[in-house]
C-alpha cells in the first residue's frame, strides 16, 4: 500500500517534470514552421491567382509554410467557412480579401481571440475586424492619375464618360469620387463628364454600355473604365467600330487582355497596380504581424523583402493600411513584356 | 348576312389563341420601341437595330434550344457553363494553333456542347434524374472542368486569330454573322419543329407523357434528344460568345441561363410543357433584346434599370396568362353551344 502511493508520487514528480520539456519542444518546432494563409474571394480568378501567387512566394522565402485557399463562389459565408478551418488549424495569421466588408467580423474576432493574426489584403475588412490592410494603391492617387490620363488624351479639352464595375462596387465608387474631386481644378474647365455607366462588370453589360456612351454622345472623346471587364469591353467596341484615334479608352485593365487595344490605338495607355506585388507584401506584412515587429497601429515600419521599407498609416475608414504604391503604367513600350504575366 | 359572316371571321380571328398571343406581345413590342424613341432618337436608327440584333443573336440562339426542353417539361440550368467550357476549349486551341480554319472551332465548340447534353439528356431519360437536378449539378461539373482546362488563366484578344474574331465580326452578303447564324437557326428549327415528326413528337411528350408512351412515341429518346440539341447549341453559343468578346474567361456567362429561360418564358412557351411557338419565342428573344439595348440608352439611374427589366418582363408574362385563360374560357363557351 505504501510502496504504491511512493511509487505514484515519484511517477507524478517524473511525468511533472517531463511535461514542460515536451511541450516547450512542441512549441518551438511550432515556430519553425510558421503557416500563414491567404484566402481570396474565389477560385479561378486569375488575378486573385496571381495574388496567390505572390503571397506563396513572400511566405516561402522567409522559410514558411503558406496555406492558400478559396472557395466556389465568391460569398461571405463560403470564406467564414475556411476562416473557421484556418482556427481550427491553429495557423498563425490569416489575410483575407474581404468578400464583406462587415460580415466576416465575429469569426475575424475569433481568430483574434485565437491569437492568430488576422488582416485584409485588396479588398478591406472593418477597422474592427483586421489588425491593418494591404491595399493595391492609393485610392485618391488612382482617381487622380485616370483623370489626368483622359486629359491628356482629349488635349485638354471634350466629352468624357466613365464606365464602371456595378453601382455598388466600393472601390469603383471611391475612385470615382476621386475623378470628380480631381475634376473640380480650373485646369479642367473644359472637361465635361457627360454620364457614368455601369457595365456590372458583365461582358455582355458593358459592351452594350458603350455602345450606348457612343451612340447618345456622338462627340464623346474618352472613357475611362476603372474595372477591368469595363476597359476591355470598351476597347472592343471601340476596334469593331474603327474608332480608334477619335474615342480613347483609358482606365485599370489586365495588360494580357488590353495588349490588344493598346496595339491598335484604341488604348494609348492604361493602369494597373501589379497583384503580384499585392500577395508579397501581404506575405511580409504576416511575418511582420507575426513576429509582433508590427502590431498594425499607424506610424510602425517594417521590410518587405524585394519592395523595400513600408509605413502603415491612417486609413479613411478609422483603420490602419499599408498602401503598395502608385498604379503601374502600361503603354505600348511594355506591354509586350506584361502581356504574357497576367 | 354579309355582316354576320364578317363577325364570325372576326370573332374567329380573336378566339384563335395563338395567333393573338404572338399580336399581343408584338403590340408590346411596338409600344415600348415607341416610348425608347421618345426617350432617345438614335434608338430606331438602322445603325442600332444592327447593334441590337448582334447582341441578341445568342441569346435567341440558346432561345431555341431552352424551347425544346422546356416543351418536353424540363429545364436546363447546365447552358451557361456549356459556354464558357466549349468558349475556352476553342479559344485555347485557337491560341495554340493559329492557322485552324473558324468553321473547325465552331465545329469543335458544338461538339463539345453536344457531350455535356448527351450527358444530361442520358441522365434525364436513363436515369430519371429530375432535370433540373441532371443539369445543376452538370453546371458545376463543367464550370470546373472549365478552371481545370484552362488552369485558372485566361484567353485574350491578343491569342486569338483574327480569322476567330472575324467569326464574330465579319459579315455575310452585308449582314453580320452572328445574325446570318441565328436566323439560318430559326428558319430550320422553324421547319423542324413544325414539319417534321420528331419535332411534333417532343410537343406530344410535353404535354401529355403517358398518352405519348403509349401511343408509341419514343419518349426516352425524344427528350434524350432536346438535351443533346440544348447542349450542341450551347456549344456553338460558347464559340460565338468567346469571338464576340474576344475575350475567355473562367467566368464566362454565370448566369447567363437564367436571361435565356426569361427570354423564353417571354415568347410564350410554358414551363409546364407542351405549348408554345417558334415566332412567339422570336418576339421574345428581340423583347430581351430591345431591354438589354434600350435601357442603357434612356438614361435611367443604374438602380431602376434592374427594376424596369424585371417589371417589364413581369408585365409581359401576366399579360400573357390573362391572354390564355381567356381564350380558355372562350374555348369553354364555344364547346357549350
Amino acid at each position: 500500500m505504501k510502496r504504491s502511493v511512493i511509487g505514484t508520487i515519484i511517477l507524478l514528480i517524473i511525468v511533472s517534470f517531463v511535461i514542460p520539456f515536451t511541450l516547450t519542444a512542441q512549441a518551438a518546432q511550432e515556430a519553425a514552421g510558421e503557416r500563414h494563409a491567404f484566402v481570396f474571394k474565389n477560385t479561378g480568378n486569375p488575378y486573385g491567382e496571381k495574388q496567390m501567387e505572390g503571397f506563396e512566394n513572400g511566405i516561402e522565402e522567409q522559410g514558411f509554410e503558406a496555406i492558400l485557399r478559396a472557395p466556389d463562389l465568391p460569398t461571405a459565408e463560403a470564406q467564414i467557412k475556411i476562416i473557421e478551418q484556418l482556427i481550427a488549424q491553429n495557423v498563425d495569421s490569416i489575410c483575407v480579401t474581404a468578400n464583406d466588408y462587415d460580415a466576416l467580423e465575429p469569426v475575424a474576432k475569433n481568430a483574434m481571440q485565437a491569437g492568430i493574426k488576422m488582416f485584409s489584403a485588396d479588398s478591406a475588412l472593418n477597422p474592427a475586424s483586421r489588425m491593418t490592410h494591404v491595399n493595391q494603391a492609393d485610392s485618391e492617387m488612382i482617381g487622380r492619375t485616370l483623370i489626368q490620363a483622359a486629359y491628356d488624351m482629349v488635349d485638354g479639352a471634350g466629352q468624357i464618360a466613365i464606365l464602371s464595375a456595378t453601382s455598388q462596387a466600393s472601390n469603383q465608387n471611391l475612385w470615382i469620387e476621386w475623378m470628380k474631386e480631381e475634376l473640380k481644378d480650373p485646369k479642367y474647365d473644359d472637361i465635361e463628364l457627360v454620364r457614368i455607366a455601369y457595365g456590372d462588370d458583365l461582358r455582355d453589360k458593358s459592351v452594350a454600355e458603350t455602345e450606348a456612351l457612343l451612340r447618345t454622345f456622338p462627340d464623346l472623346e474618352c472613357i475611362i473604365a476603372p474595372t477591368t471587364v469595363g476597359i476591355a469591353a470598351a476597347g472592343l467596341v471601340i476596334s469593331d467600330k474603327d474608332l480608334q484615334g477619335e474615342v480613347f479608352v483609358t482606365g485599370l485593365g489586365l495588360p494580357s487582355e488590353m495588349a490588344e487595344y493598346i496595339h491598335n490605338g484604341a488604348c494609348p495607355y492604361m493602369f494597373l497596380w501589379n497583384p503580384i506585388d499585392v500577395g508579397y507584401l501581404a506575405a511580409y506584412t504576416a511575418t511582420a504581424l507575426s513576429s509582433e515587429e508590427i502590431t498594425g497601429a499607424a506610424g510602425e515600419t517594417f521590410s518587405a523583402g524585394r519592395l523595400g521599407e513600408y509605413e502603415i498609416v491612417d486609413a479613411g475608414d478609422e483603420g490602419t493600411e499599408i498602401l503598395l504604391g502608385p498604379p503601374f503604367k502600361f503603354d505600348i513600350d511594355n506591354i509586350d513584356e506584361w502581356k504574357t504575366v497576367y | 348576312m354579309q355582316n354576320k359572316q364578317m363577325q364570325s371571321k372576326l370573332k374567329s380571328l380573336f378566339s384563335s389563341t395563338e395567333n393573338f398571343r404572338e399580336l399581343g406581345l408584338f403590340f408590346f413590342i411596338v409600344l415600348i420601341s415607341l416610348i425608347i424613341q421618345m426617350r432617345n432618337q438614335t434608338f430606331l436608327t438602322l445603325s442600332n437595330i444592327n447593334t441590337l440584333l448582334i447582341n441578341g443573336s445568342i441569346l435567341s440562339i440558346l432561345a431555341v434550344g431552352m424551347m425544346m426542353v422546356l416543351l418536353t417539361r424540363g429545364i436546363d440550368l447546365s447552358i451557361g457553363s456549356t459556354i464558357a467550357f466549349s468558349g475556352m476549349v476553342s479559344a485555347l486551341t485557337v491560341s495554340a494553333y493559329p492557322s485552324i480554319h473558324p468553321l473547325v472551332s465552331l465545329l469543335e465548340g458544338t461538339l463539345i456542347g453536344l457531350g455535356i447534353g448527351l450527358i444530361i439528356g442520358i441522365l434525364v431519360s436513363r436515369f430519371n434524374v429530375l432535370p433540373i437536378i441532371a443539369s445543376l449539378g452538370m453546371m458545376n461539373v463543367v464550370r470546373g472542368m472549365t478552371f481545370v482546362v484552362s488552369g485558372g488563366r485566361w484567353v485574350s484578344a491578343y491569342q486569338m486569330s483574327d480569322g476567330f474574331k472575324k467569326i464574330a465580326t465579319g459579315t455575310f452578303l452585308g449582314v453580320n454573322n452572328l445574325i446570318v447564324i441565328a436566323v439560318v437557326i430559326y428558319i430550320a428549327f422553324y421547319y423542324f419543329i413544325n414539319h417534321t415528326r420528331t419535332g411534333r413528337q417532343i410537343y406530344a411528350v410535353g404535354s401529355n407523357p403517358d398518352a405519348a408512351e403509349i401511343s408509341g412515341i419514343p419518349k426516352k429518346r425524344i427528350i434524350c434528344l432536346v438535351y443533346v440539341l440544348m447542349g450542341a447549341l450551347a456549344g456553338l453559343a460558347g464559340v460565338l460568345w468567346v469571338a464576340r468578346y474576344a475575350s475567355a474567361q473562367g467566368d464566362t456567362a454565370v448566369g447567363y441561363e437564367l436571361n435565356v429561360i426569361a427570354a423564353t418564358v417571354l415568347g410564350g412557351i410554358s414551363l409546364s410543357g407542351g405549348s408554345g411557338k417558334v415566332s412567339g419565342l422570336a418576339l421574345g428573344a428581340i423583347l430581351f433584346a430591345i431591354l438589354n439595348n434600350a435601357l442603357p440608352l434612356i438614361n435611367v439611374s443604374p438602380f431602376w434599370q434592374q427594376a424596369i427589366q424585371g417589371l417589364v418582363i413581369l408585365t409581359a408574362v401576366v399579360v400573357n396568362v390573362i391572354v390564355k385563360r381567356r381564350n380558355e374560357y372562350t374555348a369553354l363557351v364555344r364547346r357549350n353551344i
